[in-house]
């Protein structure tokens, strides 16, 4: 399944719906259902995946689950190492104190994100529980963070490029992993 | 020491080879063996320029200027006599100030200091100082330059009594009202731009069409400074063509040259006082100057530690440096683009600001018997301004990085040479 | 981006992400913890030359949210009392080793001056008569607020802004017509004659003494605070005279369209260019100005300080 030169498909578009629909039901299999659960996606591709991975869960429990958006570009490590970035918004829709909040991001790689993730939440709201699901875990972690719902495990090489667009996005939905970082 | 000048073209254009023995112009043949022989060929000859109007900052500043620095200045711009403005500390406004003044000119100068005395005590505008006792000891010239005589009255009783002593008021016109303390950018959409307090063109004018009328009114001499602007110079036009009042006037060489848009960056070099001024306003004292409603340049010389610059641009210490650039800046704008001639620019530089200000022995033209005041010129050298490298101790140099003309080379005052390049 | 010295400095891009990140940062004023790390080890002076509780009290704030550590330097009372020049002043604190100047000046031009002179980023908030960019970033912030909650499209272009009172002296105007040359609202002036700043027909803005048919047609009327102390300057005869020709009076809030709003950079003059009836009327937006203020300022300061080669 090569498209092109060093660019090879991972998943297409129902390898990722299905992927979302088993993390559905294990994140309501871990919560006791869908009670005090709140999805937050992690700007910017983790925001569609929440969305879906709420759509799943309502689906199954035949209850609305809260979806929110948290854009952590002013808590990053690396603010400094890069050019001014610029700032999406951040949209909490419950009181998170007591919930179960579950971060949704595309790929899992150094763990720095999360980190950052985690320390925005902690000004957000005091959660009971934090639990992370991610499409695409990709290795090479540099902090003590780990997945509690992934979609895929896929092991690389550091020099490899891991690229997951999504239809809201980019058009469709394509999990890509390339020899070379693109730019 | 004597010196043979051969081959230099006068003022007038006919050419003089001549000797400098015991402070004179002489005949060649009257210059022994050991005189100093400079070949002038290419190179005018001027009589030594004169400036109405020098701060030269001692005694009171000494870190801006000294006597000696202030006219090593002068030398090297070509000026062989300027006149010390009385805004020292103390004020020129006794007899024994002016004196020291003098004395201090006799000791350090590089070329004749005349003092000029305050018209009013502290130049305060409130009483007279002692313009008689100042007169005895030779001033002529009065002002309180940097302030304006503002009270009508006041200046009604100056004009009168200077007459005993053929003084003049020479004038800093600047109605304090419509131009006030913080004044610093000439009325315009830069300072409605820029937010800068504004001075408008007119608190000049108002000042000096009243003057005018005191003077035609009370017989004295009066003296326009630094004028800046078009009203001003319809002002003194109107009062000349009446023909009834004795009365003169001065442009300096920023104002002939450079324009409110410098002020843009609050680069408080071009802060001065009056502003600079606008391209109707410049082209209108232009031609005053070339056509001698305007009499002189002066160059209103006025050095500035760097400590005074670095200040908001409306609490910085308005002045800029003029001595040495004054002559390049008249080439530039009249003798390169032929609105005026050598004899022209030694009457408005030297002839008639020695007249005004009563020096019958600088000013003179250059003729044999003639008191050795000269400055050699080359009128074809240019070369790019460098703050770093001026006489003054200030370098408050509007003209720094530009392209000017470069001409003296060699300036002598009293037989003595005062400069050479 | 280093720094932030007039409006005119402010492409449409950039004015725009200032605007844009605003928003999210009002959102952390909503918050219980209002903290973001942006900032973080960033090191902020405050330098008011001339005092501005209001303005000094909004910069501080937006940064302490922001993390950075902010210091308050007065000029009252520091060396600059002392005659010390403005450049030694700003060269010692710059030494010292902090990342950001925000500094309040009575003279136009002293902020810029003090730019030239330090390696730190250089904040405007306020100089003389000349500009105070950070107000107008938050006067058109207000706006867009305003012209959503109205239901009307938040571009700026054909947007009536009228800004009336002391525009001679005003650095507000200065930094709104500026900005708001980029943005694209158009801006109406009123004054009288004496309080109009000389050249003000080179500012590609309308200007007129029509007070009630500029706000008739005003989507915003901004007014202007005018200082009791101009009267003695000759600007106008008298307060009442002022109030009754230039004033936004109960009568003028009348004339209003229904989606327009009254804003004021403050502190207002009740009686004089504003009555109490038309400051405390649900059209008022003042107090939504103060509030954006903060926001505003915390985006500024991410702009100058968040990201590399800052400062």
């Amino acid at each position: 399944m090569s498209a092109d030169g060093g660019t090879r498909v991972i998943w297409d578009s129902d390898d990722v719906n299905r992927a979302l629909k088993r993390i559905a039901h294990q994140v309501l299999e871990s919560n006791r259902g869908a009670d005090d659960l709140v999805l937050l996606g992690i700007r910017t591709r983790g925001i569609p995946l929440a969305h879906r991975l709420g759509a799943f869960v309502s689906d199954a429990e035949g209850i609305e689950v809260p979806v929110g958006e948290l854009d952590i570009t002013m808590y990053r490590d690396d603010l400094r190492r890069n050019p001014t970035r610029a700032v999406g918004p951040t949209r909490i829709p419950v009181d998170l104190t007591g919930k179960t909040v579950v971060l949704v991001d595309d790929v899992l790689f150094s763990g720095r994100t999360i980190a950052a993730a985690m320390d925005a939440l902690k000004d957000l709201g005091r959660p009971r529980v934090v639990r992370l699901a991610v499409l695409i875990d990709r290795g090479h972690r540099e902090l003590p963070i780990q997945a509690d719902h992934v979609g895929k495990d896929l092991p690389t090489s550091s020099a490899e490029h891991v690229r997951v667009a999504v239809a809201e996005i980019d058009g469709e939905d394509l999990v890509t992993l390339s020899q070379t970082k693109e730019s | 020491m004597s010196l043979v000048v051969t081959g230099a073209t006068l003022a007038d254009g006919s050419a003089l080879d001549f000797a400098v023995v015991d402070g004179r112009l002489a005949e060649v043949s009257d210059a022994d063996d050991s005189a100093e022989r400079v070949d002038a060929s290419g190179l005018v000859a001027l009589p030594g320029l004169v400036d109405l109007h020098t701060h030269l900052r001692e005694p009171g500043k000494e870190d801006a200027e000294t006597v000696a620095s202030g006219t090593l200045a002068a030398a090297r711009g070509g000026y062989t006599a300027v006149f010390a403005m009385p805004n020292l500390d103390p004020a020129t406004d006794t007899a024994e100030a002016a004196q020291y003044v003098a004395d201090l000119g006799r000791r350090d100068g590089h070329c004749e200091v005349v003092p000029i005395g305050a018209v009013t005590k502290g130049r305060a505008g409130a009483e007279l100082a002692e313009l008689g006792l100042m007169a005895e000891q030779g001033v002529r010239v009065f002002s309180d330059d940097g302030a304006c005589v503002h009270d009508s009255l006041i200046m009604r009783r100056a004009l009168t009594y200077l007459k005993t002593y053929d003084g003049m008021v020479a004038q800093h016109a600047q109605d304090p009202r419509l131009a006030g303390p913080s004044a610093c950018c000439h009325e315009s959409d830069i300072s409605g731009r820029l937010g800068l307090p504004a001075w408008p063109s007119v608190a000049e004018s108002v000042i000096i069409a009243r003057d005018v009328q005191l003077a035609e009114f009370t017989g004295g001499r009066y003296h326009a400074c630094h004028i800046s602007t078009a009203e001003s110079v319809d002002v003194i036009r109107w009062a000349k063509k009446r023909g009834k009042a004795d009365i003169t006037a001065e442009v300096t060489p920023h104002h002939l040259l450079l324009d409110t848009p410098h002020v843009e960056s609050f680069d408080t070099t071009f802060k001065v006082n009056p502003p600079l001024r606008t391209s109707e306003h410049i082209e209108a004292i232009r031609e005053a100057l070339v056509d001698g409603t305007i009499d002189i340049v002066g160059t209103d010389h006025a050095p500035h530690t760097q400590e005074d610059k670095d200040h908001p641009f409306d609490v910085a210490s308005p002045g800029m440096l003029g001595l040495e650039a004054a002559l390049a800046v008249v080439m530039e704008l009249f003798v390169n683009t032929g609105r005026m001639d050598w004899a022209t620019v030694v009457d408005r530089m030297s002839a008639a600001p020695a007249r005004i200000g009563r020096l019958p022995h600088q000013g003179r033209p250059l003729a044999v018997g003639e008191p050795a005041n000269l400055v050699l010129v080359d009128p074809s050298r240019r070369a790019t301004v460098d703050r770093s490298t001026s006489a003054s101790k200030s370098r408050n140099n509007p003209y720094h990085g530009l392209d000017l003309p470069d001409p003296v080379e060699m300036t002598v005052w009293a037989g003595r040479v005062t400069y050479r390049r | 981006m280093h720094h932030l010295l007039s409006a005119a400095d402010l492409s449409l891009d950039e004015a725009r992400s200032i605007l844009d990140v605003a928003e999210e940062m009002h959102e952390v004023q909503r918050r219980p913890i209002k903290k973001l790390p942006a900032l973080r080890g960033r090191t902020i002076i405050n330098m008011f030359f001339e005092d501005s509780t209001r303005t000094r009290t909004s910069f501080e704030i937006a940064g302490k949210w922001m993390s950075a550590d902010t210091i308050n330097v007065s000029g009252k009372g520091s060396s600059v009392s002392k005659g010390e020049s403005l450049r030694d002043t700003m060269l010692t604190l710059d030494a010292m080793g902090v990342d950001c100047f925000v500094i309040r000046h009575a003279s136009s031009g002293a902020v810029a001056q003090a730019a030239g002179w330090v390696r730190a980023s250089v904040v405007n908030a306020g100089d003389g008569q000349h500009e105070h960019p950070t107000q107008a970033l938050l006067d058109a912030y207000t706006m867009r607020q305003h012209f959503r909650d109205q239901g009307l499209s938040d571009a700026y272009e054909g947007k009536r802004i009228a800004i009336v009172g002391d525009l001679l002296h005003s650095r507000v105007v200065r930094s709104n017509v500026l900005l708001q040359a980029t943005l694209g609202g158009q801006i109406t002036l009123v004054a009288p004659p004496t309080l109009l700043p000389t050249g003000v027909e080179t500012w590609g803005v309308r200007v007129t003494q029509d007070l009630d048919a500029a706000i008739a047609e005003a989507d915003i009327v901004m007014m202007l605070r005018v200082q009791r102390e101009r009267m003695t300057g000759g600007f106008f005869p008298t307060a009442r005279e002022y109030a009754t020709e230039y004033g936004l009076t109960a009568e003028r809030v009348g004339l209003l369209k229904p989606t327009a709003a009254i804003m004021h950079p403050g502190p207002m003059n009740r009686g004089v260019e504003i009555s109490s009836e038309a400051a405390d009327a649900a059209a008022s937006r003042v107090l939504d100005q103060v509030s954006a203020g903060v926001a505003v300022r915390m985006s500024v300061l991410y702009h100058l300080l968040g990201g590399e080669g800052a400062a």
